[in-house]
């Protein structure tokens, strides 16, 4: 019995204190036996390692109206094994109407990041499960409808969590247009407001069989409608939402080529002999390629690790008639002979991302279990062995989820591509001053909107390097600190001759008295190094000064990461004022001190937008 | 050599209650084991349906006290050994 056996080994690791092995082994286990006596297991391990490992929290609360309890650990232990370490409120059995309308309920005082709303078709429209004719269905679209919109309302009236919404699914009685109305208005209801998502559980349903779903049995007893063996589908359906919405999510996807997105080995079976074409064996890997194309345009990056002549891999890639996949779509390649985890250090150098936010795809077993142990903090997709589940995979899997796209997502690759050229550029001129000179760099400074809050909370949720206090915020935050009296949130964009970079800097601030504190400042590494940071600080600390505030002052607070922002504050004249554990508190006499904008930046303040 | 159906069941019960294997016997139940309350119970009897892939009745669920029981249950609903 493998599963006994890890259970002992990961037993003795936690005993003997070894919390990196014990994590592996027990990353394996779960891979290998994902039910809830395992959960059970994992989750307790989990916990008494909790103190070795940088685990992100993220609070979550249930409103439901069935029994939820057995999931709890099966999400809890879905969650570890994406780095989530989620703490769980569960609503009352059926009270969530109540728990949702009053603000002093145990839902909001439970500090939610996330809440999950799990209503069923058969409580909220009995009339249309039970298919009774007595009732008009539309007074029952209506008066769901009408539910949800009240529900949701006061949500977003008493809480700036992210919300998920269950759709209704499909009643055994008869198919019923009226259910799909009522999701259908659902959706419009929920895309309304920021952060409500919709979770399609007739989809979820359909995917694992209806005919299987349910354990009517379980229901007229415990009021547990799920048959046993697919709560851990269930658990799976939320981590979808749970992994991005923790900022989890992984930025590049690192893929194979033989055997993942062609059939066969180009290197034995030359152009004509791989398998890769709209019908037979090579169906599967364009579909594939399709999944990965799909990715690409939410603004996934995508990038080649493979053992391979160069040459034949790239002769595959631009001239084979069954590529969907083109190599303007991969923004790093590494086609070589060496260790697949040296590639990826590599790409992560060259992309100027943390290998943390790295995911790896490959069909072979041995490549994914050495990476696992070479790079722990990369997260390696399970592929089984039938190249025709690939593409399902890939759609499927917690951390190449997007919930929110913004348009910066989409132009990302192109935008990396120009930095290549940039580079090179600056190998030509004879002082970074020069450099910087021919960038024609304009940066747009602007309050926070509408349209730029969900890229300005994806910023902060993302950036880690030039960060100076590394806050994490949601796009509900972010609106209710914009409100807040005294601060402000701007947002500043650039862009230079070689194009537009889009979003890529924040700053909130807040004014208390006469000093303004910089709560949060951070840059997308696209742009660190070209002195747009000294511009946005010289702005920040202008404007500062236009409010009559005499000190500027900020904190940096050190991360694993953030040492490029670490002698930020120093270098452009700001003086320690105190420190403790967590970092340094700086501060600027604006009387005294002046920070000037580099001669070769412009600042374009956007009419309209000045405060 | 696949482990036997007291094994797996004994297993699951360890994962579920949170105790040593070792600790385990037949008459093991709510008497003995703190952690064996109602909803522990319930995830007990999920996780020993989706463990051998079968559903039980509200009745049998009912005579499950102890992990015996379990065990005797379990052994009685599946196909015989050997096919």
């Amino acid at each position: 019995m493998r599963g006994t056996h890890l259970r002992q080994e990961i037993d003795k690791l936690v005993a003997a204190g070894d919390s990196a092995a014990a994590l592996r082994l027990l990353a394996e286990l779960w891979r290998r036996e994902p039910t809830s006596a395992t959960a059970a297991f994992t989750v307790s391990r989990y916990e008494s390692l909790r103190a070795a490992t940088s685990f992100t929290p993220h609070r979550v609360a249930l409103l439901r109206s069935f029994t939820l309890e057995p999931v709890i650990p099966l999400l809890r232990a879905t969650a570890f094994s994406w780095g989530i370490d989620l703490s769980v409120h569960l609503g009352d059995f059926n009270a969530y109407p109540q728990e949702i309308l009053d603000p002093s309920s145990t839902l909001y005082s439970s500090a939610p990041d996330t809440a999950i709303m799990a209503a069923q078709t058969r409580d909220l429209a009995p009339e249309l499960w039970n298919g009774d004719s007595g009732v008009a269905p539309s007074a029952t679209v209506e008066r769901v409808l009408n539910s949800f919109q009240s529900w949701i309302a006061a949500f977003r009236n008493h809480s700036s969590a992210n919300l998920i919404v269950h759709s209704l699914e499909p009643a055994p009685a008869a198919p019923s247009a009226a259910i799909e109305e009522i999701n259908h208005g659902l959706h419009q209801i929920c895309a309304a407001y920021h952060g409500v998502y919709v979770l399609d559980y007739g989809a979820l349903i359909a995917r694992h069989g209806y005919a299987n779903w349910h354990d009517e049995i379980k229901w007229t007893t415990v009021r547990m409608p799920i048959r046993a063996g697919h709560l851990i589908h269930l658990a799976e359906e939320w981590l979808r939402f749970l992994v991005p919405l923790s900022g989890r999510s992984a930025k590049v996807l690192v893929v194979d080529l033989d055997n993942t997105l062609w059939g066969g080995v180009i290197g034995e079976d030359g152009l004509q002999g791989i398998q890769l074409a709209s019908d037979g064996p090579g169906a599967a890997f364009q579909a594939v390629q399709r999944a990965l194309l799909d990715l690409h345009d939410k603004g996934m990056l995508l990038a080649i690790s493979s053992k391979n002549n160069f040459e034949d891999a790239m002769e595959a890639i631009e001239r084979h008639p069954g590529m969907i996949l083109k190599s303007e779509h991969f923004a790093a390649t590494r086609i070589n002979w060496g260790d697949k985890s040296q590639s990826l250090r590599e790409i992560a150098a060259e992309l100027n991302l943390g290998i943390d936010s790295f995911a790896f795809l490959d069909d072979n077993p041995a490549e994914r279990s050495q990476l696992r142990a070479a790079l722990p903090e990369v997260t390696v997709i399970e592929l089984f062995t039938d190249p025709t589940t690939y593409a399902a995979t890939i759609r499927d899997s917690p951390v190449l989820q997007r919930l929110t796209l913004s348009a910066e997502d989409q132009q990302r690759t192109a935008l990396y591509a120009a930095e290549r050229q940039r580079s090179s550029a600056a190998q030509t001129f004879q002082s970074k001053e020069d450099f910087f000179r021919s960038l024609d760099q304009t940066a747009e400074i602007a309050p926070l909107t509408p349209a730029t809050l969900p890229r300005v909370a994806q910023l902060t949720q993302k950036t880690n390097q030039f960060n100076l206090t590394t806050r994490r915020y949601t796009e509900q935050q972010i609106a209710e600190i914009a409100a807040r009296p005294g601060w402000q949130v701007n947002s500043l964009r650039v862009h230079d001759r070689f194009g537009d970079h889009g979003l890529v800097g924040v700053a909130v601030t807040a004014d208390q008295g006469d000093c303004c504190e910089i709560d949060t400042l951070l840059l997308s590494c696209r742009v660190i190094g070209r002195t747009i940071e000294t511009a946005f600080l010289a702005y920040l600390a202008a404007s500062a000064r236009s409010r009559a505030m005499k000190v500027l002052r900020g904190w940096f607070l050190p991360t694993r990461k953030n040492s490029p922002a670490k002698n930020f504050y120093a270098q452009h004249g700001f003086r320690q004022e105190s420190s403790n554990g967590g970092g340094a508190l700086w501060s600027l006499d604006l009387e005294k001190s002046e920070i000037t904008v580099p001669d070769w930046i412009r600042i374009h303040i956007p009419t309209g937008a000045s405060r | 050599m696949t482990a036997t159906v007291t094994q797996r069941v004994m297993s699951v019960a360890s994962d579920i209650f949170g105790i040593p294997p070792s600790t385990l016997s037949a008459e093991s139940g709510p008497e003995n084991i703190q952690s064996w309350d109602s909803t522990q119970h319930l995830s007990f009897i999920l996780a020993l349906e989706e463990a051998f892939e079968l559903q039980f009745s509200p009745e049998e669920t009912e005579t499950i006290k102890t992990v015996g029981d379990a065990i005797k249950l379990v052994e009685g609903k599946l196909p015989p050994a050997g096919g």
